[in-house]
């Protein structure tokens, strides 16, 4: 007998909107709906609306992980189209922070799923050392997300020479760690019983539904941007690329890890070879024109495409952030595997909803709480949970 | 090398489709110009016989028309593939791609939502993003959308719902 299994509209483990109607036969679950959109925030209207230097700012906050991905892409795309390049000195500026970025978004992502599968030390021990990494990007940028690093023809923040120790210093720690999670991870039998030969996503399906980053790298599908199309500075330093042709959910989680080894190594080279220079080289205007940027974000290949008629905004913009593919894909990736697998799969492909829905709460243009209110409220609320506890 | 492959690669493309418009904008952006009835079929051969991956679609509202832009890549070369197609106003149809390519599932429900193009033979064209009193004829991206109109059809909608209970 068939029955339905809801997971959402808000998602009990990973706090995001979003709504997976599991239809189940007894454990086994059959099929696989996936409702979105919940939290709409129309990025592609309010674009147009804006001028050029004040897009990267909207669609920086597109997601709060990557965000450093959708602002390059988007920076890529309007040089695309205005015939631009950047300066050598803010290409290797803008590369080191995509790779920082890479690490500390497969961290995160590495923690909750220790989470998910009831392994709180990994996520412990991993957030523990993705903390640093974001100290480092306030040290970097004034910030410990929302960097604000690119813009169109350049970089925005120049990366001192007395900060390379520090970036140093904590690239050896972390290469240190990361050999241990590796170790540790792929060492625990129970982890390997619990990740091996679940969600398989078989590389003719991965090609079908156009997944992307480590989801199509863990099903044995090679693509990646900064190797196919490379820009910035990816080609002049060395790397290799990472795939497993499983398809499983421990393939994914290899391809993260190891990956992290791979950013460790493009970073320093960068840091070594960075050459000295201006970081931004002066852009007058935007000629009429079409143009394209892809990005390698952690999670795959982000897209934008910008359409210019010569004035200071842009006519079309369309962002297409990797969630919005790998999420389709669950589809088939669930399908013949229990309940409690389910959670697992589902989070596999590091799914990011507020890339997919492109969201914020903004009422009539004004904001409903300021951070002070919120902070009242919460004194509040903790004031009031006190007061039952003591009777 | 890579130049070389994706000079070859245009060359079959252009001998199978003659009528196909090319402009090259960048060593690894391509622009193709198809009519709407090509589109079907030329992205099927893109897709199954040469072997691109579907990365998007794009919908615009322009003066002209409609316009949809596939985007397809050709990852041994590195090579975006943008196809391009006008749909007359008067007649916002055409042919899906879903039943050979289960990637643009997704961004054709959304095209429909927001620009109102039909696409045959989709299996479920239901709303993807838009809320559930959205208006099934406001279509947001639009050139001739307004927000005025939002709040009127949706109480429209909901008092319709409402007499109908």
């Amino acid at each position: 007998m068939r029955r339905v299994v809801p997971i959402g509209p808000y998602h009990p483990l990973q706090e995001e909107p979003e709504f997976f109607k599991l239809i189940v036969e007894g454990e086994k679950v059959v099929d696989l709906e996936i409702n979105i959109g919940y939290n709409h925030r129309g990025h592609e209207f309010i674009s147009p609306t804006l001028t050029w230097d004040q897009v990267p700012f909207l669609v920086e906050r597109i997601c709060g992980i990557c965000s450093d991905s959708h602002p390059y892409a988007y920076v890529l795309a309007v040089e695309d189209c205005a015939h631009i390049t950047a300066p050598p000195r803010a290409q290797y500026i803008r590369t080191i922070v995509a790779e920082l970025e890479r690490i500390h978004s497969h961290y995160l992502w590495l923690g909750l799923a220790g989470h998910f599968i009831g392994y709180n030390t990994v996520w412990m021990w991993v957030w523990r050392y993705r903390e640093p990494l974001l100290d480092l990007f306030e040290l970097i940028m004034g910030n410990r997300n929302h960097y604000a690093i690119n813009k169109i023809g350049g970089a925005r923040r120049d990366i001192l020479q007395e900060d390379h120790p520090k970036i140093e210093k904590y690239l050896d720690l972390l290469e240190e760690k990361n050999k241990m999670f590796t170790s540790a991870i792929l060492d625990d039998p129970v982890i390997l019983a619990r990740l091996e030969n679940v969600g398989i996503l078989s590389n003719e399906e991965a090609i079908a539904y156009g997944v992307l980053g480590p989801t199509a790298r863990g099903s044995g599908y090679a693509i990646d941007v900064r190797k196919d199309d490379p820009f910035d500075a990816y080609d002049k330093v060395d790397w290799n690329m990472i795939a497993f042709p499983e398809g499983d959910v421990l393939a994914k989680a290899k391809v993260r890890l190891i990956e992290c080894f791979e950013s460790i190594k493009i970073v320093r080279q960068c840091l070594k070879d960075m050459p000295d220079g201006p970081i931004e080289s002066r852009v007058d205007e935007i000629p009429p024109g079409e143009g394209i940027g892809r990005h390698e974000a952690p999670r795959g290949e982000v897209f934008h495409y910008v359409r210019s008629d010569g004035s200071n905004k842009p006519i079309r913009h369309k962002v297409r952030a990797p969630s919005y593919m790998n999420i389709a894909s669950n589809v088939v990736a669930v399908k013949g595997y229990s309940i409690a697998d389910a959670a697992l799969v589902l989070a596999a492909v590091d799914p990011c909803y507020c890339c997919t829905d492109r969201t914020m709460v903004y009422e009539n243009g004004k904001r409903k709480y300021s951070g002070q209110d919120l902070l009242r409220l919460s004194h509040e609320k903790t004031e009031k949970i006190r007061r039952r506890y003591r009777k | 090398m890579k130049k070389e492959y994706s000079k070859k690669v245009l060359e079959e493309i252009i001998k199978k489709f003659p009528e196909v418009t090319v402009k090259i904008h960048g060593p690894r952006r391509t622009y193709l110009s198809v009519v709407r009835e090509k589109v079907y079929e030329f992205a099927k051969f893109l897709y199954e016989k040469k072997g691109f991956r579907f990365s998007i679609a794009t919908g615009i509202d322009t003066r002209e028309g409609m316009e949809i832009i596939y985007h397809f890549t050709h990852d041994e070369a590195g090579t975006y593939y943008n196809i391009k197609t006008l749909i007359p106003k008067d007649d916002l149809k055409i042919k899906s791609l879903v039943p050979f390519l289960p990637a643009a599932d997704w961004i054709e429900r959304e095209m429909h939502e927001l620009l109102g193009i039909d696409f045959i033979g989709h299996p479920n064209l239901i709303p993807l993003l838009t809320a559930e009193t959205w208006p099934a004829d406001l279509h947001p991206l639009c050139r001739d959308y307004q927000d005025e109109h939002k709040e009127l059809k949706i109480k429209k909608k909901l008092q319709e719902e409402h007499c109908e209970e």
